[in-house]
């Protein structure tokens, strides 16, 4: 497995976020976690990149135990994430926050050759290399987060919902892109409030609850089970 | 990395140039930058040599309203130019890093009190604990200033840069009072309220015409050691600004969290953006021991720890000519005003309420202009984005 989280527990101050979540996310995977608001999703995400410590448990990473390393450590061992909402530099153009991407990576011809990549998954962002992101609409902030993120060539991949307040349209295009991503061979672990599409695009999913974890199997078991439906995807 | 604007090294003479004006201001700047090289390197020096004749009476008298009128101008120009050093410091850690100082006067008063405790012959660290035989030069005292004052910046950082925000505001406020309570309340080390005198004035050797010492009672030399000085830290302190380290800085200052997720060592940085700016308020402080001969905790209040930061906001957090720009209108136009009442006929003099017209000015910059007079150009559209975000959470 390339991620194995057991029983981690995350707090803030006496309060418990996380009571002891286990996941795992093998190599080439696409897994989701979809839950409520305040389920702890993004403290989950949040631990994995390790700029939430834990109060328990543990995570390991390609077999190694990462619990304790510094958030900066876990970008070079091949994490990254594309945080929650806005999390793009506004004060800097597309073409600075695509480099801070690559903060940890000194081979310049490689960061060239992923930037171009990134310009093919998001032409958008081609169009716009010299804008302020802080000037930029919502969903094309999220295309640079998820670029930015993909800047630093990880071997696992953490979206928080890329799909925030985006057009439906615009919905459906960031999941391509996250398959498309995925086919390329970058494991992904997408946090989503979204169900339905998370759910039909990923190869396994768990369901979080009020900081623990209630449910998990494939996509398309727990798209047809019938308490998902009714809590998740607003199908009776 | 790659960003055009960053090619040219001459803009850094952008940095120094005159006070702006709202209107034609961004059609001076581009004409500015566009300008060949050469003559940018031409008109940096110009401004420069400027500068340096500033002080000179048979220079500025041809100045126009420009010098001060009722005080010396050589003293005004030395003062001036110390506060824009002490706001060009501290515009390395709230400018760049972000990190809200309220405690830099701390890293000055250490600076101050290292320099008199090694070379002053009535300091108690030569006469009773004989840590030293002799008292040593001033010139060489100062990089032990700094050195120690970036010491006391890393120990002080250490622990609460871990803090964020507000914390730290409040770790280093109580961080300047305490050295300044204990400078004041004992009598140990450094002689409680009466201080240390007999601090050396810089290099001696130095004579003027006459044959007398040139550091003396005239603020000319002083002034021309810290305009040399402010040159030297600019340029070093630019350097560092377009660097990778700098890079590091702005992630930081406009998100945290993110800078953190994109492998940003972020404790590392504010140490070093702490640590640099303590190693420039105590070499301010190095200076000031200098000039003044003597030093007691009277000169290091806590308002002025404010009124440095007030001026690096009011120019231009985040951008090294704002920072120049609004020290020198804080210091020099307040000294500027005392002489102008006599000049247009005033029966009051208009300077007795200039503290009263700068907490004026700060508020309504802060309502009209919050990112400064000059602002950094990130730092202008992460104010924008700041503000999306308030209307859009309203």
């Amino acid at each position: 497995m390339l991620l194995e989280i057991e029983n981690m527990t995350v707090a803030y101050g006496r309060i418990e976020a996380l009571h002891g979540i286990s996941l795992t996310v093998g190599e080439g995977e696409i897994v989701s976690l979809i839950g409520a608001n305040g389920a702890g999703k993004t403290t989950t995400m949040r631990a994995i990149s390790g700029i939430r410590p834990l109060a328990g448990g543990s995570i390991r990473f390609e077999g190694e135990d990462i619990s304790k390393l510094r958030a900066d450590r876990r970008v070079v061992q091949g994490i990254a994430q594309s945080p929650e909402g806005r999390g793009c530099f506004p004060g800097m153009t597309v073409v600075e926050n695509l480099e801070m991407g690559a903060y940890t990576r000194r081979d310049k011809a490689g960061i060239t050759a992923d930037m171009n990549r990134v310009y093919g998954l998001f032409p958008r962002l081609a169009e716009r290399k010299k804008q302020v992101a802080g000037t930029m609409s919502g969903g094309e902030q999220q295309m640079l987060a998820v670029g930015r993120a993909l800047m630093a060539r990880p071997k696992l991949l953490l979206l928080d919902e890329p799909s925030m307040g985006l057009a439906p349209m615009l919905i459906q295009q960031i999941f391509d892109i996250i398959v498309e991503i995925n086919q390329q061979g970058v494991t992904v672990l997408l946090v989503e409030q979204n169900a339905q599409q998370a759910l039909s695009r990923s190869h396994r999913a768990y369901v979080l609850e009020t900081g623990r974890i209630v449910k998990s199997g494939t996509g398309q078991e727990l798209l047809n089970d019938s308490s998902i439906k009714d809590a998740y995807l607003g199908v009776a | 990395m790659t960003n055009g604007e960053h090619a040219t090294p001459a803009r850094a003479a952008n940095g120094e140039h005159a006070a702006p004006r709202a209107r034609g201001w961004q059609a001076m700047k581009s004409r500015w930058s566009e300008m060949p090289q050469g003559m940018r390197w031409a008109g940096t020096g110009a401004l420069v040599v400027f500068l340096y004749l500033l002080p000179n009476r048979w220079f500025y008298e041809y100045l126009w309203y420009l010098p001060t009128q009722a005080s010396d101008m050589a003293t005004v120009l030395f003062e001036t130019a110390f506060f824009v050093l002490l706001a060009v410091g501290l515009n390395v850690v709230v400018g760049f890093a972000g990190l809200l100082d309220l405690g830099y006067f701390g890293f000055f008063a250490v600076g101050a009190y290292v320099v008199a405790l090694v070379t002053s012959p009535e300091s108690k660290a030569i006469v009773e604990y004989n840590w030293l035989a002799d008292p040593i030069t001033w010139v060489a005292a100062v990089p032990i200033a700094v050195a120690i004052a970036m010491v006391s910046g890393v120990i002080l950082g250490g622990p609460t840069l871990r803090l964020r925000g507000d914390y730290l505001a409040i770790v280093t406020l109580g961080f300047a009072e305490m050295i300044r309570l204990y400078a004041s309340r004992t009598e140990g080390l450094l002689n409680g309220d009466r201080g240390i005198p007999d601090v050396p004035h810089p290099v001696p050797g130095v004579k003027d015409a006459t044959g007398d010492s040139l550091f003396l009672f005239d603020a000319k030399p002083y002034y021309w050691v810290v305009l040399t000085i402010i040159i030297a830290v600019v340029v070093l302190v630019r350097n560092m600004e377009r660097s990778r380290v700098g890079r590091a800085w702005v992630a930081i200052r406009e998100d945290e969290d993110a800078a953190e997720i994109m492998g940003v060592n972020t404790f590392k940085y504010k140490l070093l953006a702490f640590a640099i700016g303590a190693a420039i308020g105590g070499l301010s402080g190095a200076v000031f021991a200098g000039k003044q001969g003597f030093i007691n905790s009277a000169s290091f209040q806590l308002e002025s720890s404010i009124l440095v930061l007030a001026a690096v906001i009011l120019g231009g957090a985040g951008n090294i000519g704002g920072a120049i720009v609004g020290a020198t209108i804080t210091w020099y136009l307040p000294e500027w005003v005392r002489g102008m009442g006599k000049v247009f006929g005033l029966s009051f003099d208009p300077s007795e309420y200039r503290i009263l017209a700068f907490g004026l000015v700060i508020i309504v910059m802060m309502i009209f202009r919050p990112q400064g007079i000059w602002p950094n150009k990130r730092r202008a559209s992460e104010f924008a984005d700041r503000r999306k975000e308030v209307a859009a959470n309203a």
